[in-house]
């Protein structure tokens, strides 16, 4: 179970996280919606300790990712996946490379290193692809590696930053069967954070809706689709959002 | 004040994240070879060009201020000295400077601003031990082979400039060469340049992995690591002189 109790995180002068309380819940997926520049890939860069809030605990397992010595900051983080709004793969590593690195990092035999990285690309369907370069392959591609490389490590935890962010609507499409197929087969917890609505419905078992550093309304899809929060309607429906401070 | 502040404590926080990465050898020490011929073989070309022509231009140089007052075949003398000295590892250390430190900078900062680094953070790797550490000790490795390379070819042309443009034979050439010499130039020379490699290494990495904001904030890292590199060289060649001559 991932819990950030009263997270606070600013930029200068600039506040993202103002009093963020949140419990993401074993075995689902939740989606973190927002508007553009809320602090949902700040929220999630916390998780893995990439950014420590400047006030307030974000626990994984129970454990404060912010106390943790290096060692057990490694040990969390080879329990998350996580995949990159841009994919963020390694330019001068071969697509076999960049989904083995993190699992020569835990020692694995090479072996195992294989079938691993052939089982991941096999579920993003990208069988075949090992022995090309990040620059070869086009954007949808590139973010099927990104998902493939983070569930090659078999994690307890995926983390999505942004995943379908400029891809046409058949692509985003196979990336929400995708996010759908890797929780059905890993069983993983999944958090997505985005802004595209029809792919959160889709993907996601709870939403949690944040706004101006806080969570605005949080509960299940079901929920979410018929709440009469202005603001988030206004989100959902694609409309301007009268008389309040987006 | 803030600044200053800030300065220390990345700079601590660097040489902790510095120690614990040279005790991971497993993740850098496979990745050494590749840096080392990167960052020092395919240097020697630029290290080549610079050494001849300041081979060159000390042969003449020497010849034009030795003139009547001096004996010629101290032309030998200056050649050797100035380039094993100081003209061979402070000008292979500048030309690497804005070869290796814009190299290491750029990629690291591309790398940084297309969240590569932070992918790297996510699988457990540290990225000191990833991308600083292996840099790093290549540079300190390499900065001395690419100047004795440069150190032999500065002399051979400063040699080949007096034989064949000042009227000075090979024999009093190397009479001169011979007369002060000392082993110590030469270890005095590599010293400098291996100290050379760590600050530039470092400097391009510090800067690279610091970058911020999309190719603007990669070209500012770049230009930083460059500018600061060659500072980094002078300063430290003042130090040694002062330490070790």
């Amino acid at each position: 179970m991932i819990q950030f109790h009263d997270v606070h995180k600013s930029f200068g002068a600039r506040t993202v996280l103002d009093g963020f309380t949140l419990t993401i819940p074993d075995g689902q997926t939740t989606v973190l919606m927002g508007f553009s520049g809320s602090g949902k890939s700040v929220t999630l860069k916390h998780i893995v300790g990439l950014l420590e809030p400047d006030a307030g605990r974000v626990l994984v397992d129970g454990a404060s990712v912010g106390d943790l010595e290096y060692d057990g900051l490694m040990r969390l983080r080879a329990r998350i996946g996580f995949v990159f709004q841009f994919a963020a793969l390694f330019d001068s590593l071969s697509v076999y490379d960049n989904l083995a690195l993190g699992l020569r990092r835990q020692e694995l035999p090479p072996e195992e290193i294989s079938r691993r990285v052939a089982e991941s690309l096999r579920l993003v369907e990208l069988s075949g692809s090992e022995e090309r370069f990040p620059a070869e392959l086009s954007g949808g591609m590139r973010k099927r590696v990104g998902i493939a490389r983070a569930i090659a490590l078999n994690p307890r935890y995926i983390l999505y930053d942004e995943p379908t962010t400029g891809l046409d609507p058949v692509t985003t499409a196979a990336m929400d069967e995708l996010m759908l197929r890797a929780r059905r087969e890993l069983g993983a917890t999944s958090v997505v954070v985005t802004h595209d609505v029809r792919s959160a419905f889709a993907v996601g078992d709870r939403i949690a809706f944040l706004h101006q550093g806080r969570i605005r309304l949080a509960g299940t899809v079901g929920e979410v689709r018929e709440t009469a929060d202005p603001l988030v309607r206004a989100f959902i429906e694609g409309r301007p959002a009268m008389g309040e401070r987006v | 004040m803030s600044g200053v502040r800030e300065f220390f404590v990345l700079s601590g926080r660097w040489v902790i994240e510095g120690r614990r990465a040279l005790a991971q050898g497993k993740i850098w020490r496979p990745l050494l070879f590749a840096q080392m011929r990167k960052l020092g073989v395919d240097s020697i070309p630029v290290a080549v060009f610079v050494a001849v022509f300041t081979g060159i231009v000390l042969a003449l140089l020497s010849s034009y201020m030795f003139t009547r007052a001096i004996p010629l075949y101290f032309v030998g003398t200056l050649v050797t000295k100035a380039v094993m000295l100081e003209l061979g590892p402070v000008l292979t250390g500048m030309a690497l400077a804005g070869r290796v430190g814009a190299n290491v900078a750029a990629e690291l900062g591309t790398m940084r601003v297309t969240e590569q680094v932070d992918a790297l953070e996510t699988l457990a790797i540290s990225p000191h031990a990833y991308l600083v550490t292996p840099r790093v000790i290549a540079a300190i490795l390499m900065f001395p082979v690419v100047t004795a390379v440069a150190m032999a070819v500065g002399v051979l042309s400063g040699w080949f400039t007096a034989v064949n443009l000042l009227d000075l034979s090979s024999v009093e050439f190397l009479r001169g060469a011979r007369q002060f010499y000392n082993f110590k130039d030469i270890w005095f020379g590599l010293v400098k340049s291996a100290s050379f490699g760590g600050v530039v290494a470092t400097m391009g990495c510090f800067q690279g992995l610091s970058a911020r904001g999309g190719a603007e904030g990669v070209g500012h890292a770049t230009t930083r690591a460059v500018v600061l590199g060659c500072q980094a060289i002078l300063v430290l060649d003042a130090f040694w002189a002062l330490v070790l001559l």
